[in-house]
């Protein structure tokens, strides 16, 4: 395993369901597209012969959500293993997948769940990365979760975390700019503390999304449009990454194409406002 | 310690206050709530998913019910949220032990599912069969190829169901009679089969010998009709996609 993490800063979509013959039929104007690892992880049938076309006409970012990275009792070899098959079918752009966990046991609640930051995590967490990277053949990017607890024996912050997380292990960053809005929101944290502190070289891909208030908590669902404040986050990020591969994830309610590239429009044009050196040139 | 922090957070998930081995920190508990409604919600949706047919047949209030059940029951295990929901026909027939269309219709959905990303297969060309010695030939299965014992017309009412047509009431059938699902290229085919070719299909599966084929209708239908009809279920499969290839040769 020594591949470089790549750089790519371009404009992407997720692919989803309701807009598969757009990809496949038309000249969609994006620069990549990402989708759900574990919907193609399957023996055969349409899914991956859509994936196979789609990937002859746009590069690929493969975005898993069930390697339970923070598992306590350890990776799932045979995961690994499908995965691996993906990776080498595809050549994907990116492979990532979320700091969290969701697997203890015989039990899987398919749910992002939060972690405590502590030593013995990030001990286990890098172990865990370093295998999942030697199983796929290359660096991963590991996204920042939405949380909705935390914990009391936390003894760093989250963006203290990543960074650490990224040095002992060489993995990417996937900066979810809603999910730090969610987070900060829910925990009082400060944005531009956790931006500023986080390692900029290792960001490869920014994802933008839309939350829900419900009650007290912002909730992380995906079913909306990208709100302002999550607008003006990005807006501070890239002025401070650089150009980044940046997507939009819509998984509900899902509108169309149209509507969501005119919200890649805006990524667009902030990033040519928030960055005019780089425009220039 | 992470192992306890994680055997707790799953036991918050999934038991009653009462049967904890301990409580979340008070100042945990809002967010956990949104952590527990997201688990509950995701594996509805998944069921309903992969069930829409029973859904339809149910309606929402009977359905969820019987999900919320299934859910308590069986927390999900596998490394994906498609595996869930394999065994909901029997949460069904716990629930409605009178109505075996139920669980006939579950086994449908579920297992057009399954056949919708099983393995592909090379289908066998037409001329490719003009120079096989049918003595040794050996038939192949379609890799999607699924089987179930119907006692009902869970098949007639998925079809309707799926057309939008008022369905059939459910009733049960006048004799034993098999489903069978399978994938014929990207699209997913049910078909309800007679006892005969229900049980020919079944026998390939342990004895892919298109001669044991024979011999078998032989000795039940007689020489001449034993042999026709071989022939005419092989010609069905092939044209079907059932049988996907036939190579030669002993065990």
């Amino acid at each position: 395993m020594s591949r470089a993490l790549p750089l790519f800063a371009g404009y992407g979509l997720g692919l989803r369901r309701e807009h598969y013959r757009d990809f496949l039929d038309t000249d969609v104007p994006v620069d990549f597209v990402e989708v759900i690892s574990e919907n193609f992880m399957v023996d055969g049938g349409q899914p991956l012969d859509i994936l196979r076309r789609v990937r002859a006409r746009y590069p690929v970012a493969l975005h898993g959500v069930s390697m339970s990275i923070g598992s306590a009792d350890g990776l799932k070899h045979d995961y690994l293993r499908r995965l691996r098959k993906l990776v080498d079918a595809i050549d994907p752009l990116f492979v990532s997948d979320h700091l969290s966990w969701s697997r203890f046991e015989h039990f899987n609640s398919h749910d992002l769940l939060p972690l405590p930051y502590t030593e013995e995590t990030l001990a286990l967490v890098c172990r865990h990365i370093q295998q999942a990277q030697e199983a796929v053949g290359r660096p991963m990017l590991f996204e920042n979760p939405s949380s909705y607890v935390s914990f009391a024996v936390s003894s760093m912050t989250e963006w203290e975390f990543l960074a650490e997380m990224t040095q002992r292990t060489g993995c990417g960053l996937l900066l979810d700019i809603n999910n730090i809005y969610v987070s900060s929101q829910n925990h009082g944290w400060d944005a531009d503390a956790y931006l500023a502190a986080i390692p900029a070289e290792r960001v490869r891909q920014i994802h933008l999304a839309g939350h829900t208030q419900a009650g007290e908590l912002l909730i992380d669902t995906h079913d909306q449009p990208i709100g302002t404040d999550v607008w003006a986050l990005y807006a501070k990020a890239i002025s401070m990454l650089g150009p980044v591969a940046t997507m939009i994830e819509r998984d509900d309610a899902v509108p169309p194409l149209a509507d969501l590239l005119a919200e890649l429009d805006i990524a667009r044009r902030l990033q040519a406002r928030c960055m005019p050196a780089l425009e220039a040139a | 310690m992470l192992a306890d922090m994680q055997r707790d957070f799953r036991s918050w998930l999934l038991q009653p206050d009462a049967e904890r081995r301990t409580q979340p920190p008070r100042d945990t508990l809002r967010g956990l709530a949104t952590y527990q409604n997201n688990y509950r919600t995701q594996l509805v949706l998944c069921l309903k998913a992969s069930y829409p047919q029973l859904l339809a047949r149910l309606g929402d209030d009977a359905f969820v019910e019987a999900a919320i059940q299934h859910i308590h029951r069986h927390p999900p295990s596998s490394w994906t949220l498609d595996a869930y929901g394999a065994n909901f026909a029997d949460s069904l027939h716990a629930l409605y032990p009178h109505n075996p269309d139920l669980r006939e219709l579950a086994w449908i959905e579920w297992n057009l599912g399954e056949a919708f990303v099983a393995r592909d297969a090379e289908t066998i060309a037409p001329h490719q069969l003009a120079a096989i010695d049918w003595d040794i030939a050996r038939l192949r299965l379609s890799p999607s190829l699924r089987l179930h014992a119907a006692t009902t017309n869970a098949a007639a009412l998925w079809s309707a169901l799926q057309e939008g047509v008022p369905a059939p009431a459910a009733e049960m059938l006048d004799a034993p009679a098999g489903i069978i699902v399978w994938r014929r290229d990207f699209s997913c085919q049910l078909r309800q089969v007679d006892t005969s070719e229900y049980t020919a299909l079944h026998s390939l599966r342990e004895d892919d010998r298109f001669s044991a084929l024979c011999d078998a209708l032989v000795e039940r239908l007689g020489e001449r009709q034993g042999v026709d009809r071989a022939g005419s279920l092989l010609a069905g499969w092939l044209a079907a996609g059932i049988v996907v290839g036939v190579d030669e040769g002993q065990a």
